[in-house]
């Protein structure tokens, strides 16, 4: 079951809130994450590992999907 | 990530040495850095108030928005947004400068007047988180001023463009701003050392994303230490470089630019944290934002230099002796404005699983 967080347009803490709230609620899987300024980037990575989330990121113009998985 | 979490700290460090520096070349005491205070100079500077004890287009700022525009663009961070509750964040900057006028400083100054051993600042950094609490509450029940979209490029200039150029008029000795002479507008550093402190300044704290506020929230959010771990360090390295050049005073009385009355102390920075918590950040990261093109919080800092004039104009500033009963007075109206603001944007809409409406909340 694929869930996608959309926080672009989104300043931090609000990108890293809203991936909270869904890996909270999906405890596993994959979320995708779109955001699409560096520091929000920088901060949903940051919270995804030290929650033991897997990453990958992939760059589109002026946007970032992050992709997380456990 | 390791590399971040240096960078962060050297931010604040930085930071800490530059504002001892400036307070030795000039600058008033705990007050090397000040960006409510110094906006409040630059708002008189303008002639926006006629407080004529701070008016002095301070290049501390100036420099800090240049600094952090040129590191935008080098890292090709620089993109024009805006469109998120522009007249709300000016609204909620504006009543929360003048919680900051009535402690007497920015959460960065909290962090420098403890530096020095002013005890007030403890009550005052009580009432920040107790205010950053309050906005975190909100925030965690989906608080959101909106999306921000792309907008045309000249939009994410003009905030920089204004700055280089009065910067420019600054360091080529203008004469036409008004300068304090006397009172705290009058003490500053020579405007090349202030300019260059600023550059400096500028260029990491748009690198490192630093935010006092941001470093409280996201400890009390997600028990994050990131940011905090610059506003400890801001802390720190003032705080030594203070004991060593001999300008630490330990105590609440006689504190430099400073009073001691805790009630205030505590409501005005509770309604700066909270105000500052709801539109994302203290006010020199909305310096910083603005220069890397976001224009909401252009239209934020404007917030922030208006409430000041207002703060200035209206007798609402504390001074030495306290805080005077129309600032006690605007503090609470305050409070009652960025709760009310609050609760509106919490119970607008209710939320929206995995993702954000626009204009609503997530």
């Amino acid at each position: 079951m694929d869930k996608t967080v959309d926080a672009r347009g989104l300043l931090c803490p609000e990108p890293v809130l809203l991936t909270k709230k869904a890996i909270e609620k999906e405890k596993g899987g994959t979320i995708r994450v779109l955001v699409d300024n560096n520091a929000a980037r920088e901060n949903v990575t940051r919270l995804a590992k030290s929650l033991g989330w897997n990453i990958t990121i992939t760059t589109r113009e002026d946007e970032y999907e992050i992709v997380l998985t456990k | 990530m390791q590399n971040k979490k240096i960078l962060v700290a050297a931010a604040g460090g930085v930071m800490g040495l530059l504002a001892v520096l400036l307070v030795r070349y000039g600058n008033p005491a705990n007050m090397g850095y000040c960006i409510a205070c110094f906006l409040r100079d630059i708002s008189g500077g303008l002639k926006l108030h006629r407080a004529e004890t701070v008016q002095y287009m301070r290049p501390e700022i100036l420099g800090l928005i240049t600094g952090a525009f040129i590191a935008a663009v080098y890292t090709k961070e620089h993109r024009a947004v805006g469109g998120s509750s522009s007249l709300t964040r000016f609204l909620l900057a504006f009543v929360s400068m003048i919680g900051m006028l009535v402690f007497l400083g920015c959460p960065v100054r909290v962090a420098l007047r403890l530096a020095g051993g002013d005890l007030n600042a403890g009550v005052g950094l009580l009432g920040l988180i107790a205010g950053v609490f309050i906005g975190v509450q909100f925030l965690n029940r989906g608080f959101s001023l909106g999306k921000s979209v792309s907008q045309p490029k000249v939009n994410g200039y003009i905030f920089p463009a204004i700055a280089i150029i009065l910067l420019i008029l600054t360091l080529s000795g203008a004469s036409f701003f008004a300068a304090s002479k006397t009172g705290p507008g009058s003490m500053h550093a020579p405007v090349i050392i202030s300019a260059a402190a600023g550059l400096i300044a500028g260029i990491l704290v748009q690198r490192a994303r630093f935010c006092t506020v941001g470093g409280i929230r996201d400890f009390i959010m997600f028990g994050d230490t990131h940011l905090l771990i610059g506003f400890l360090s801001l802390l720190v390295v003032a705080f030594i470089g203070n004991i060593s050049v001999g300008a630490f005073k330990l105590g609440f009385a006689g504190q430099p630019i400073a009073h001691t009355d805790g009630v205030w102390n505590f409501l005005g920075m509770a309604l700066a944290g909270t105000g500052s918590t709801l539109i994302g950040g203290c006010p020199l990261r909305q310096l910083t934002a603005a220069s890397e093109g976001n224009t909401d919080c252009a239209v934020t800092v404007f917030g922030l230099i208006a409430g000041a004039a207002f703060a200035h104009n209206f007798g609402l500033a504390a001074g030495p002796n306290g805080v005077p009963a129309a600032g006690q007075a605007a503090v609470l109206i305050g409070l009652a404005v960025v709760l009310l603001t609050g609760f509106a944007g919490v119970y607008r809409s209710k939320s929206v699983p995995g993702g954000v409406g626009l204009g609503q909340n997530g």
